[in-house]
């Protein structure tokens, strides 16, 4: 795995997730994907990104090869700009001064809605899971993308549960529902990048990374994906992300 | 859990609120805990856990603890695993995100021996924090069209009196108990908390009364040269219990970072079996030491001594 040419699902999710970030955002980011991706974008294309982090971290440094194990513990601290309680970071959500929530997901739907709670029906599952934490806090109240495998087991029609929303059933229910903000804005997988139909919200297909193609999206989704004409192909992760993605993670934690 | 104000005034005008000593044993403070109470607890995660009071609670025999907590990690699997809670409160429970599912989580929630009732995160600190505040809710604006708001039935969505808008109004959650670790304090019960604090203070104002334990106590003087790092009033504190290395196998801020060695060696134990692993570790780790210091000597010098070298390089450049 040194040279480019040959890179990991993880590889591929977190190079391209850190595309689409912009300098000078301010960016809600889970560990794992996100945050190795958040810091890519810093190193490369966004030195002026601010993380925070749901423990009550705004603006921490990620040292190498020192990956913090949850936003909640020391390391997620290191060299920040502010620690404050995490009632009063989640609150940055409500106020307005986060620009991207970043997570991974489990499952998500054709509205983008997540599910981390239950599989199965909730009043007897067939697993329980951890629970939303903060995701659905950062999904109710700023824009969206989340980072996920693409397999047919994850891309269902309708989530088992909505733990965090995206657009619940599509139109306008998630403004009804009392969120005005927010919402899906693109879910990244291994075969591309997907964005919401600005109407009827129903997720669609964006770009197709290199050597994907729409067969092996409709095999790997148990929905019916939108397709407009004009679908772009992503560049291939190139070697100096992977580089710096390789240093960020020696241990290959999270881009193994 | 749903308390009158005035009830709430009352217990905490029925505590000697004065400027006392109230240094006591692990053991001591256990007994302070009573059966059927709820319980907060403090830190978030692998951070701040009060390891020790929890191991004291388990070997003490509590029962029915209802707990509440941010962010529940393997703590949680203790709590239901000894039989001391059958009911927690949180925004997310397993060990944490490396070790996937706790299995002891879901045998206790899918077999309905205990419950897991879920919040979003942010309601769990405002429910804390209107707890702290003497108000019996606050709004907020997540949790709404989710079905983590349809599992939970305390909450009431309302229009906004001023500009007609939906908003979700999350009770106020004011336990009987908080049980809090921090770095130092003093025999007072002046806290002083280094780095993360999650919703600690108001978790500590919201409850009737709370139960430090702490890395070490220190004198007041030096609370008083640095007054502003105070960040829990003596006065809401009922007991001070000084136990060094009290979060163990989680971390300490600027301390001590968690024993990664001993996790990785819990969560395969406890995942592969959740109920004999569960059962051997509790043997072992929680009733078979004669004390916290017996425990720690278990966990081991060199897994200590490596911790608390990773924890105090949070300050280097």
């Amino acid at each position: 795995m040194s040279s480019s040419d040959a890179y990991t699902a993880s590889e591929l999710l977190a190079v391209m997730s850190s595309r689409l970030l912009k300098d000078g955002q301010v960016v809600f980011a889970g560990v794992g994907i996100p945050l190795l991706a958040a810091t890519l974008a810093q190193a490369l294309h966004c030195p002026g990104l601010t993380i925070l982090f749901e423990g009550g971290v705004i603006g921490p440094i990620i040292e190498p090869g020192k990956l913090p194990p949850s936003t909640n513990e020391q390391r997620c601290t290191k060299r920040a700009n502010m620690v404050l309680g995490s009632t009063d970071v989640l609150l940055l959500l409500q106020r307005g001064y986060v620009d991207v929530g970043f997570m991974g997901g489990a499952q998500i739907d054709q509205y983008g809605n997540l599910n981390s709670s239950y599989i199965g029906d909730p009043s007897s599952p067939k697993a329980r899971l951890p629970g939303t934490g903060g995701g659905n806090d950062i999904s109710s109240l700023t824009q969206m993308i989340v980072a996920m495998k693409h397999e047919k087991r994850r891309f269902v029609e309708s989530v088992d549960f909505v733990t965090s929303p995206g657009f619940l059933r599509g139109g306008t229910t998630r403004r009804d529902a009392g969120l005005p903000a927010g919402g899906m804005y693109r879910v990244v997988t291994d075969l591309g990048i997907f964005g919401f139909d600005d109407t009827t919200k129903r997720m669609k297909v964006v770009a197709l990374h290199p050597g994907a193609t729409l067969e092996k999206l409709r095999d790997n989704t148990a929905f019916e994906l939108a397709v407009e004409a004009d679908i772009a192909v992503t560049e291939r992760p190139a070697a100096r992300e992977l580089d710096v993605l390789r240093k960020l993670d020696p241990a290959r934690l999270y881009i193994a | 859990m749903e308390e009158s104000y005035l009830e709430l005034r009352r217990k905490l005008a029925e505590r000697d609120r004065s400027l006392h000593e109230k240094v006591v044993s692990l053991e001591e403070a256990a007994s302070l805990v009573k059966d059927g109470e709820t319980v907060g607890i403090g830190g978030s995660t692998l951070s701040r856990t009060p390891m020790a009071m929890i191991f004291a609670l388990i070997r003490a025999g509590r029962k029915r603890l209802s707990c509440a907590r941010g962010i529940v990690s393997s703590e949680g699997d203790l709590l239901f695993a000894s039989g001391v809670s059958d009911h927690i409160v949180t925004s997310w429970f397993s060990q944490g995100i490396v070790w996937g599912i706790s299995k002891v989580m879901r045998h206790h929630v899918e077999s309905r021996k205990a419950r897991f009732d879920e919040w979003s995160h942010m309601a769990m600190g405002l429910r804390f924090r209107a707890g702290a505040m003497g108000l019996p809710f606050l709004p907020m604006r997540s949790m709404l069209g989710s079905d983590v708001l349809r599992e939970r039935p305390e909450p009431r969505e309302m229009a906004c009196p001023f500009t007609g808008e939906k908003l979700l109004l999350v009770p106020a959650l004011n336990p009987d108990v908080a049980i809090i670790h921090v770095q130092r304090c003093d025999a007072y019960g002046n806290a002083q908390i280094d780095g993360l604090q999650f919703m600690d203070i108001d978790l500590a104002l919201a409850a009737n009364r709370v139960i430090l334990t702490t890395e070490r106590i220190v004198s007041n003087d030096q609370i008083r040269r640095a007054p502003d790092q105070t960040k829990i009033p003596f006065f809401a504190v009922e007991a001070v219990v000084e136990v060094p290395f009290g979060c163990a196998p989680h971390e300490c801020g600027g301390v001590y970072e968690p024993l990664f060695r001993h996790m990785d060696y819990y969560t395969s134990l406890v995942n592969t079996d959740p109920v004999s692993g569960m059962g051997e570790y509790l043997e072992r780790y929680i009733y078979g030491p004669k004390s916290w210091i017996d425990y720690l000597e278990l966990l081991g010098l060199a897994d200590l001594l490596d911790a608390a070298r990773r924890g105090r390089s949070i300050a280097n450049e």
